[in-house]
């Protein structure tokens, strides 16, 4: 029987903002790389926050830091955050992405280290986390309609299994949430060379297609100015290549399938930029799981859809990224990292809509609080994305 | 059985599906879109997830899967052979 969706709803968080988050993380999050050890010992402190420790935040400038605060504030915003304690070495930025996220009405509070070390930092911080910890336990899920929920997709290790199997299983899905007014998203920019046409006919109209054809056309530049071949085991990966994905054409041929057949694109955004209502986005980004990941949490989304096919073992650590693969192989070898096993597909054993539902069954289950398989296995990959050196 | 997959009925290649695929072997393949059955000799050992010729490609023509152009081919490919990075190449970049 297939799945009706049309009264469906999950159990979520209603933060003070009124998004639906699934998650209750109660976060640390450092502005800059020397800070992670006042957030780590924090979270080591205070078992149940969790840090998000990253190597960066220090002399950028330009575009590069707005899309460092960007996604630092987005990531504090997200509504699978409950409360964020925010550490940085001195206050004047410390404040910055405490303000950015304190619009959404959530607790936050930041301290800076300077003339204060590490010891009286981990300590003052150590008390707000617990607080905020008490506080987030005792939100509750409530029921909340199925177009509250955000879905973002990537797909990583993707062989040709992807192309034919788990990402037009994500497209059936897409398919079926656009109807019904979700807000969804995609992006992997240079992951759709060779098929760049095909999105661009997608786009709702033709200022939809000029912002997309202007993010595309800026990510080639990228790519020819700092080439140095082209891009064999780059793009394809290594990974890619070992599954029998030959070139770049046909690797975004596969991976376009993830955004279905009817869905049309609403709308196109910058790095971490959050959409502005429902419908399918398109985000500039890299096509690097974790990184791209990461950009999504910061745009707002709540519940990730990850196709892979030799493997990609990928986790965030606000965001539920749940795995379906069609490789019979992988499914085999790699059993505790599949969420959703679709290889039935390829025997013709099930029809691309059975496949659709069974990945939105296991989206409604993960929305609900079944951990995925990258959260249970302690996947976090928290990776910003940089877009040049630093001063 | 369905020993390997194609997209697209005009496309020039297949995607073999099952472990274990020996040069000799006769292969089952399924047309997904129009929802066909074919059946190739396999000319190759080849990989799990790794194409076969469905046509045969000379140098210098395009490899077309999904119906879309994904490359030229740089080396002859016979049908049944194994299709890939030895054989064919990225127009872009």
């Amino acid at each position: 029987m297939s799945l009706d969706l049309n009264n469906a709803t999950f159990q979520g968080y209603r933060r003070e903002n009124g998004r639906v988050g699934v998650r209750n993380h109660a976060i640390i999050l450092p502005v800059d790389d020397i800070s992670n050890a006042a957030a780590e010992a924090v979270a080591k402190a205070i078992p149940g926050t969790l840090a998000l420790a990253h190597p960066y935040g220090r002399l950028q400038f330009g575009a590069d830091l707005d899309l460092h605060f960007r996604t630092l504030i987005g990531t504090g915003c997200n509504p699978n955050v409950a409360a964020v304690v925010v550490i940085g070495i001195e206050e004047g930025w410390t404040q910055k992405v405490v303000d950015g996220i304190a619009v959404t009405g959530k607790p936050v509070t930041g301290f800076g280290i300077e003339q204060h070390g590490d010891h009286e930092t981990i300590m003052r911080a150590s008390r707000a986390a617990k607080e905020f910890l008490q506080r987030a336990s005792e939100c509750r899920r409530e029921q909340a309609p199925l177009d509250e929920l955000w879905v973002s997709t990537k797909c990583g290790e993707s062989d040709t299994t992807s192309g034919c199997g788990s990402n037009p299983t994500v497209g059936n899905a897409f398919d079926k949430l656009y109807a019904q007014g979700n807000t969804l998203l995609f992006g992997e920019t240079t992951e759709l060379t060779g098929g760049e046409h095909l999105v661009a006919d997608r786009c709702r109209n033709q200022e939809v297609r000029e912002r997309f054809m202007y993010m595309f056309d800026r990510y080639q530049d990228i790519i020819d100015r700092f080439k140095t071949s082209d891009l064999s085991d780059s793009q394809p990966t290594k990974g890619n290549i070992e599954g029998g994905l030959s070139t770049i054409e046909e690797k975004a041929l596969g991976n376009i399938q993830k955004i279905g057949r009817q869905c049309i694109i609403d709308g196109v955004l910058d790095k971490a930029e959050i959409p502005g209502g429902p419908g399918l986005w398109f985000m500039d980004s890299s096509s690097a799981a974790a990184e791209m990941v990461t950009l999504c949490a910061a745009a707002g989304f709540v519940v990730h859809l990850f196709p892979t096919g030799q493997g990609n073992i990928i986790g965030n650590p606000i965001l539920p990224v749940i795995k379906l693969c069609a490789n019979p192989r992988t499914v085999r070898t790699m059993s505790e990292h599949v969420d959703v096993d679709v290889s039935g597909l390829l025997r013709k054993e099930m029809s691309p809509d059975e496949a659709g539902d069974a990945l939105l069954d296991m989206m409604l289950r993960t929305a609900n609080g079944r951990l995925t398989s990258a959260e249970a296995l302690g996947h976090r990959e928290f990776v910003l994305t940089r877009l040049y050196e630093s001063a | 059985m369905i020993h390997f997959v194609v997209h697209d009925d005009g496309d020039s290649v297949g995607v073999v599906v099952v472990e274990g695929v020996k040069a000799g072997d006769e292969l089952s393949g399924w047309i997904m879109d129009q929802d066909q059955d074919i059946s190739f000799q396999a000319a190759s050992d080849i990989p799990i997830g790794h194409k076969l010729a469905i046509k045969p490609l000379s140098e210098g023509d395009t490899v077309i899967k999904y119906g879309v152009d994904i490359g030229r081919v740089v080396a002859d490919i016979q049908v049944g052979e194994h299709t890939h990075v030895h054989n064919i190449k990225t127009k872009r970049w």
